[in-house]
């Protein structure tokens, strides 16, 4: 027999990321326990990515009607703590953010402050390029369409894209 | 622990104002990569001062709200720095809109985002466990804040004749405004004493020592810090701010209760 709480993930693997509907909130880390109270009712707990994102209002309706269509009684709680990281993104959304054509994050920086003292754009590590795999790429913004993500382009293949900030 | 309610405002204010102030290049921006730039950096300062009012407003209950907070107080019951108030224009210029001043902007955004970039790792050890949260998440988001402002201020102070000219221009305006910074309100020291809190004089020598070496960089020469040390964040603003309220605050005021 599945439990409403098993029941409930299985649901929620469907609920796409409003901004990038190609990964699910699951993937990207968004949402991060289904816990079922004595009386039988869910606590969806999701993580904001960026504070002022704007998909989080979108995000908790989403699982709220997904659940209620099926009948199942739920709260949605928002969890600031542990901050939410890049390096929660799943192997296979990566892959699919690359199909989409967004560069996925590389690792997140140990140290916020080392990062910021950085010269941009981020020495050492090259983002590759999601259409042509080439390495010989450049920043040409640091911000984006959305706050997860920064604008590239491709010297080889010449294409813009976006590449999801390690964050 | 609860952080005491006068430092979760002041914290959330500065956030919200220079938030709509940077707001302000939203469609006007020099370039568009900036213009996307100042909007994102709004959204994620709005997105920092939505946190901290929900946390205060859960203190002060009796019906506050973020919106409450953000809204329906007037000036002098707002806690920011003077310096994020200020317009996007130097001391002599004529009208706020045609002399907007895309150096003054980066240099303020600089200059804050060195502060807090330093003052919301110290806060991360807050023993307010919600300040501790929010602190952590915006440290993220200001380190990339500082990383743009510090790429323009190089940029524009080792760029042309012009370009290094309005840059050092606006430091000479805004750096005695960081006097401010270093001046404890009543409720820092409240908030130093109960833990929840930061000491500004602990983060100062590092963040004299960025200032310093981005000053370099750029070919700019740092300006004295001194005269006037303004009060924005006991209340005692300047007038700009006010003009910041009616605008971000009419809508709410004309229609309380409005959603769309």
């Amino acid at each position: 027999m599945t439990t409403a709480t098993e029941q409930a993930w299985q649901l929620l693997e469907q609920v796409p990321d409003p901004e990038i509907p190609v990964v699910s909130i699951r993937e990207l880390g968004i949402l991060r326990e289904v816990n079922e109270s004595a009386g039988g009712e869910l606590e969806v707990v999701i993580t904001p990515t960026y504070n002022g994102c704007p998909a989080m209002d979108q995000i908790e309706h989403d699982v709220r009607a997904l659940l209620q269509s099926h009948n199942l009684r739920a709260r949605v709680v928002t969890r600031l703590a542990p901050a939410w990281t890049t390096d929660w993104i799943t192997p296979e959304a990566r892959t699919k953010l690359r199909e989409f054509g967004i560069a996925p994050p590389g690792q997140s920086a140990a140290s916020v402050v080392q990062f910021a003292r950085r010269r941009a754009p981020a020495m050492g590590e090259s983002v590759p390029c999601p259409h042509c795999g080439s390495h010989n790429t450049t920043e040409t913004s640091h911000f984006g369409s959305t706050a997860c993500k920064a604008l590239y382009k491709c010297l080889d293949c010449l294409e813009p894209f976006d590449h999801f900030k390690p964050y | 622990m609860k952080a005491p309610v006068e430092y979760l405002l002041h914290l959330a204010d500065n956030a919200l104002i220079l938030g709509q102030r940077n707001a302000e290049w939203t469609g006007h921006g020099p370039v568009l990569e900036e213009d996307i730039a100042l909007a994102n950096i709004s959204l994620d300062l709005i997105g920092q001062a939505r946190l901290l009012y929900q946390h205060a407003a859960s203190i002060l209950g009796n019906g506050a709200t973020e919106d409450t907070l953000a809204y329906f107080r007037d000036s002098h019951e707002f806690r920011n720095h003077t310096l994020v108030e200020l317009p996007h224009h130097g001391p002599l210029a004529g009208t706020a809109i045609a002399d907007r001043d895309y150096a003054t902007t980066i240099a303020r955004n600089f200059l804050y985002s060195a502060f807090m970039l330093l003052l919301w790792e110290a806060l991360q050890s807050s023993k307010d466990e919600q300040l501790a949260a929010i602190a952590a998440k915006s440290l993220k988001e200001t380190r990339y804040h500082l990383r743009h402002a510090r790429d323009w201020v190089i940029r524009l102070g080792d760029g042309t004749a012009e370009s290094q000219r309005r840059m050092q221009a606006a430091f000479e305006h805004l750096l005695p405004y960081t006097q401010e910074f270093w001046t404890a309100s009543p409720h820092e020291e409240q908030a130093v004493r109960d833990g929840t809190g930061v000491d500004t004089a602990s983060i100062r020598e590092a963040w004299e020592a960025e200032v310093d070496e981005t000053l370099r960089e750029a070919t700019l020469v740092r300006p004295d810090a001194k005269g006037y040390v303004p009060r924005g964040k006991v209340g005692l603003h300047s007038e700009h701010l006010s003009y910041v309220l009616a605008e971000m605050q009419s809508l709410a005021r004309q229609h309380p209760g409005a959603t769309w």
